[in-house]
């Protein structure tokens, strides 16, 4: 799984944001459209396209983009 | 009410829920005092003849007695009628049965098992309930058949994650205080001791993994192939994790009846009123195969698997107090 998918993934949960806002140092909870239910989306994402569980404390503990894919990799 | 975070229509996308019903004044047991009443009547049985009654609910009408007896009073049924209640949630119903199949046939000929949701113990001035949940009470009549090869279930446990779903005051651990009624910020809603919270996201991680894994090693401890079956009805939680869940088993859409939309999420209610509300004129008077899984709270889990042979579904009774109650459309 490179970086870059990752974020393309990442980014396709978003309706509203242009992908192009989103990189691997954006802190994404501090982006204007992240919510709660955005973070489901993730989570299923994660699922569905990595076979990996995240859960409410990955999601917590990430900061960036970059973050949070380590945490993806590193369960896969 | 709602999480500035989000606006409606994105909750609607994601959880499926459009309107629910509430009632500030009828509890669970008054709802399902209407639902056994009705199906004891579209049955033709007599009330004598009902051995057992199981109330699965975690809004019971008081912290004691069991409201399973005061439902035996309120029904008029036989003073040996066996009646205990089950403290379970979303996987609730699919326990009781699993309860009501462990008596019957053994001295229990009929037995009612009647599980939901509705009013909450604790009122918070001012405040609606959250819009994710509805309120419903629900009767389920099992009966013994000396030929049927009886229900399959698959269950599961998770302790560790007790506190997904809590009401954090109110029992022995954490007693009433004044304290328990001060609000604190629980992802983005503010909340008090006495209400339930739920950590959403480890929810929505443990529901998506966890129901689909239960209902095929349901069918492989019992050798059948899960797709043979005609309808599968989950606990009604949120629209997004049940789609993923009917993804995952490869579940064609018709299979999947869901009553989300109207009704929320009704606890225990969910998988009998869905079966209620969506399949009663498909169902009724053909033979069908169901696969039931109920999943969340506990963390607990169950999946039963049975078929059905001339099943009487009662169409929907809703009930209300005329003074007290509304329809909330979120």
């Amino acid at each position: 799984m490179e970086l870059k998918d990752f974020i393309e993934s990442f980014a396709a949960q978003f309706d509203d944001t242009d992908a192009s806002e989103i990189k691997a140092e954006t802190v994404f909870k501090e982006l204007d459209e992240w919510s709660s239910l955005i973070a489901l989306s993730v989570i299923a994402m994660a699922d569905e396209e990595y076979e990996v569980t995240l859960k409410g404390d990955d999601i917590r503990n990430a900061n960036t983009v970059e973050d949070l894919y380590n945490t993806v990799k590193s369960k896969m | 009410m709602m999480s500035s975070d989000y606006s409606p229509e994105d909750y609607v996308k994601t959880t499926g829920v459009m309107e629910r019903r509430t009632s500030r004044k009828l509890t669970t047991s008054d709802l399902s005092y209407g639902a056994a009443e009705k199906l004891i009547a579209d049955l033709g049985w007599d009330k004598n003849e009902i051995d057992a009654l199981v109330f699965v609910s975690q809004t019971p009408d008081y912290i004691l007695p069991a409201t399973a007896c005061i439902l035996q009073d309120r029904l008029g049924l036989n003073k040996e009628c066996l009646a205990f209640d089950i403290s379970l949630g979303c996987s609730g119903w699919v326990y009781g049965l699993s309860a009501v199949a462990g008596l019957i046939g053994k001295g229990t000929k009929k037995a009612l098992l009647l599980a939901g949701d509705a009013k909450p113990r604790v009122k918070i001035e001012g405040e609606a309930r959250d819009p994710l949940f509805g309120s419903a009470g629900t009767a389920t009549a099992v009966v013994f058949d000396e030929s049927y090869d009886g229900l399959k279930f698959h269950f599961g446990t998770d302790g560790s994650g007790f506190d997904a779903i809590i009401t954090p005051d109110g029992g022995a651990r954490g007693p009433v205080k004044p304290s328990s009624f001060e609000k604190e910020d629980v992802d983005g809603l503010m909340k008090c001791r006495l209400q339930t919270r739920m950590q959403g996201m480890d929810v929505f991680s443990f529901g998506i993994t966890t129901a689909p894994k239960s209902v095929k090693k349901l069918g492989e401890h019992f050798g059948f192939d899960y797709l043979d079956y005609d309808y599968f009805v989950f606990h009604q939680a949120n629209m997004k994790m049940n789609n993923m869940i009917a993804k995952k088993l490869k579940l064609a859409p018709e299979k999947v009846p869901s009553c989300m939309y109207h009704f929320g999420n009704t606890s225990s209610a969910s998988i009998p009123l869905t079966i209620v509300t969506e399949l009663k004129e498909k169902c009724e008077n053909t033979p069908t195969k169901f696969i039931c899984c109920g999943f969340g709270v506990g963390l607990s889990w169950g999946t039963v698997a049975f078929e059905s042979n001339n099943m009487v579904i009662s169409s929907l009774v809703e009930m209300a107090d005329e003074e007290a109650d509304q329809k909330y459309v979120v």
